[in-house]
């Protein structure tokens, strides 16, 4: 019996129908550490821990917590067992309290007021010790995510887990929101107890783990230590071949102005500016990257340009003024001007979930001659059209007749992409490309939009991550509150000052 | 009218309001939990037959009673199968029970007693008595207050008592125990409850059960208090306006309270003016009757402010990762 071990898996399988999602895995993970599983996304990490939590039973296989045999066949024994776990999608009641929440299922008798009176206290301690502010009365909808995300590791916490298993933490976070979580595992981990980080993200792994394992296909490659490994290697371990982490591309050259945007402005439904005055132009064969924090009016800057909202101001494509009052043109007009959108939200506003993936190829241009040639839709064209897509997308598995949410993000991204790309736009308007999807397929989706750029085209690129910004963008434009804070080349800028420009300090300041 | 007058229909709201609220907390339960049940109807129409059967044979209408809780559990045991194990459509099981409910209620009564789908009449022991309050006689006759209470709050049989206490039971069960915890989660959020170590499955068959109950009670009520037997339908749409209600109350047991005492009202006014005339105008007596049922479309079409419900109702629970 090993106590210096908090997880020991011995030979862990696990089928789904057809799919062995996970193959004869063993693990260890030690006490007092932060241990990094990292693979992309369909590896089998999630569905591993979902054995370890209780939520799946595996086939076979045996798990050691603390040295010590344990059975999990359902997610009170993990607790029991000390093991919390904080998923993905926050396993939250939207409009009950931040109390409520931590004592759900936790309670200390039949009444809730001393348990109340209990949890109000130990948060009290608790956010004192790990600096988690979180107001115990707030009603769960009301907080950002952040705080949300905190108030799952509270649970946790109250339930005095020793083990804390955290799925793909960040994918919802602010860069400040992750280095506060990041202090936040690094103050547990130093007061003895268990991390476990699931992610798809190198550079998580890279800052804050100890020890790391890798999945592909459902099997465990490679167990190192972070410090004895490059983020390189990883990705190798990860993909099963090399990955350019780095862009490859050679420099812009612009020629004519495709889009040319002055004074725009937006008012959301509640009477608030969300767009105050942008001016902004991409010429053909650039990326322009846009820069922000989400929610400084990145998203109504696509969907004004997108054709599905209104504003004011001057919008002209190629020279061509666009009505932005909404009576006269739409996405559909839009598209015939040769604008193509991949939305932010690609599961939202990207494709139907239910629907197959030779109608999502078609959607938006489904009253295309080549598709439905009189009254009726030439339903054999569309599944035609969409192998294709598929093939040259390299889109997997290339099945049109799979519904879209049977697809991975990075698939599922793909299929908006080939629809919009292969329209052969003049302007391509894209955000977020790369939310959700995995590194062997954000190599893929780069490479398309330098292509595009390489073929002449102009790209107004939205998104986030400023290393994505960075690697992608000719110009690099700010984005404050609605407004842009300057301009900069991706070659006289850094990390730091972008930064600085997307939390509202001006050009000037910054540098 | 005269303050008597006034009297006497409220008196009358409240005796047609008490089924009213007790299928509205059942469905309060139920629906709380992530169960949707238009299923009242019919577990309320079996309890009704159940229980005037059971009362009729054994002139024992405490036996008719549980006769009749045991008849709508046994409904309410179908839609927990088919909506919580089985994961089926909440809505079709809520159907397919009401159609049980009202052509088997017909039959059974057919087979048992020859009377047309009837039960025969009920009488003394057989039937929920009125119950006279302490010193309700002595004090008729103070001005004002002395009718309130010797002639609306005194003279109703027990389950009209019953349904009233079960309002701030039903409130004080959701909100302040640990049981109404975790009730109101699983119907917002079943994967939380689940992931914090406690069965959905079980919650649900729990507050499924609690609406079964409850809807047996409303159902013998029907047929042992408020009537001296079973007929054919009896239930009239009560279980409907019910839910009606309980949107109206927004999933609250207080608030629950006061929109079945508006249907009430509106039926006992529906009975007691068979004919009025409003400023010269004669409005028929159809119209009078079908008061409830109207008040129950326009709340049903959303007049009546922004009711949430629960939102992981009607849908089934699957684990997912």
């Amino acid at each position: 019996m090993d106590e210096t071990l908090a997880i020991e898996l011995r030979g862990i399988s696990k089928a789904f129908g057809p799919v062995q999602a996970n193959k004869d895995i063993s693990i260890q993970v030690k006490r007092g550490s932060i241990h990094g599983i990292i693979g992309e996304n369909g590896a089998g990490k999630s569905t591993l821990m979902s054995i370890l939590y209780g939520f799946y039973k595996a086939d076979s296989g045996e798990v050691f917590i603390g040295g010590r045999k344990t059975e999990i066949p359902d997610s009170q024994a993990a607790i029991d067992a000390g093991i919390g776990m904080v998923f993905q999608h926050f396993k939250l009641v939207e409009n009950f309290t931040v109390l409520e929440n931590i004592i759900l299922g936790a309670e200390d008798g039949a009444l809730l007021k001393p348990s109340l009176a209990k949890a109000r206290d130990l948060l009290k301690k608790l956010a004192a010790d790990y600096e988690m502010d979180v107001d115990p009365d707030a009603i769960i909808e009301d907080l950002g995510v952040g705080q949300q995300q905190r108030v799952e590791i509270l649970k946790a916490l109250y339930r005095e887990a020793d083990i804390l298993i955290l799925d793909e933490p960040t994918g919802v976070l602010t860069p400040a929101e992750a280095d506060h979580l990041f202090r936040i595992l690094k103050g547990l981990r130093d007061e003895g107890k268990t991390i476990v980080l699931i992610t798809h993200k190198l550079r998580e792994i890279m800052e804050i783990t100890d020890t790391v394992s890798v999945m592909r296909r459902g099997e465990m490659t490679a167990t190192v230590k972070t410090a004895d490994t490059s983020p390189e290697e990883l990705a190798e371990l990860m993909v099963g071949r090399k990955v350019l982490l780095r862009v490859d591309k050679t420099p812009a050259k612009p020629g004519e102005v495709v889009l040319h945007v002055e004074n725009l402005r937006v008012i959301d439904d509640q009477k608030v500016e969300r767009l105050r005055g942008i001016d902004l132009e991409i010429r053909a064969g650039e990326v322009l990257g846009i820069a922000g924090v989400s929610g400084n009016g990145q998203s109504e800057l696509l969907e004004v340009l997108g054709g599905y909202a209104r504003g004011t101001g001057t919008i002209r494509v190629n020279g061509i003024p666009i009505d932005l009052t909404g009576n006269a043109s739409d996405a559909r007009t839009r598209r015939a001007r040769g604008i193509a959108h991949v939305p932010e939200d690609r599961q939202r506003e990207g494709l139907i979930m239910d629907f197959a993936a030779w109608e999502n190829v078609a959607f938006g241009y489904h009253d295309d001659p080549k598709f439905a040639p009189g009254l009726l839709m030439d339903h054999k064209a569309m599944r035609a059209d969409c192998e294709g897509k598929m093939e040259r997308f390299d889109v997997r598995p290339p099945d049109p007749t799979l519904a879209a949410k049977n697809f991975s993000g990075g698939n599922q991204q793909k299929i908006v992409l080939a629809r919009e790309i292969e329209r052969n736009p003049d302007l391509l308007l894209i955000g977020q490309p790369t939310r959700g999807v995995d590194i062997g397929a954000i190599e893929f989706i780069h490479q398309q939009i330098i292509a595009l750029r390489d073929q002449g085209k102009a790209i107004l690129l939205v998104s986030v991550e400023l290393d994505e910004i960075m690697a992608l963008s000719d110009r690099i434009a700010v984005m404050f509150d609605g407004r842009i804070m300057g301009e900069r080349l991706p070659s006289e800028t850094d990390q730091r000052e972008l930064g600085l420009m997307m939390a509202g300090m001006t050009g000037k300041d910054a540098a | 009218m005269d303050y008597l007058g006034i009297i006497q229909i409220l008196d009358s709201s409240l005796r047609l309001a008490t089924p009213l609220l007790l299928a509205c907390l059942a469905g309060l339960f139920s629906e709380r939990a992530g169960i949707f049940d238009i299923g009242l109807e019919g577990k309320m129409l079996a309890s009704a037959f159940m229980s005037a059967a059971v009362a009729s044979f054994t002139g024992d209408v405490w036996l008719g009673l549980l006769a009749g809780i045991a008849a709508s559990l046994v409904l309410a045991l179908i839609h927990g199968v088919a909506s919580i194990t089985f994961r089926g459509n909440q809505l079709i099981s809520g159907v397919a029970i009401n159609f049980l409910a009202s052509g088997l209620t017909v039959v059974i009564g057919e087979a048992w007693f020859s009377l047309g789908g009837r039960t025969p009449q009920l009488e003394g022991p057989a039937r929920f008595q009125e119950i006279t309050l302490p010193f309700a006689n002595a004090i008729r006759d103070v001005p004002y207050l002395g009718p309130i209470y010797a002639d609306l709050l005194s003279g109703h049989s027990i389950l009209v008592y019953v349904a009233l206490a079960l309002v701030p039971l039903s409130w004080w069960v959701l909100f302040r125990t640990r049981f109404g915890l975790r009730l109101r989660a699983v119907g917002e959020n079943p994967a939380a409850v689940d992931t914090a170590g406690v069965s959905v499955v079980g919650l649900r068959y729990a507050a499924v059960m609690i609406c079964g109950v409850l809807c047996g009670v409303a159902g013998a009520y029907l047929a042992t208090a408020l009537s001296a037997g079973f007929v054919k339908e009896m239930s009239a749409g009560r279980g409907f306006i019910a839910l009606a209600a309980l949107i109206f109350a927004k999933w609250r047991p207080w608030y629950a309270l006061g929109a079945t005492l508006l249907f009430g009202l509106l039926e006992a006014l529906g009975n007691r003016f068979q004919s009025l005339d409003l400023f010269g105008i004669p409005i028929p007596t159809q119209f009078m009757q079908a008061l409830p049922y109207i008040l129950t479309v326009v709340i049903l079409a959303g007049f009546v402010g922004k009711a949430i419900p629960p939102r992981a109702g009607g849908e089934p629970y699957v684990k997912e990762r």
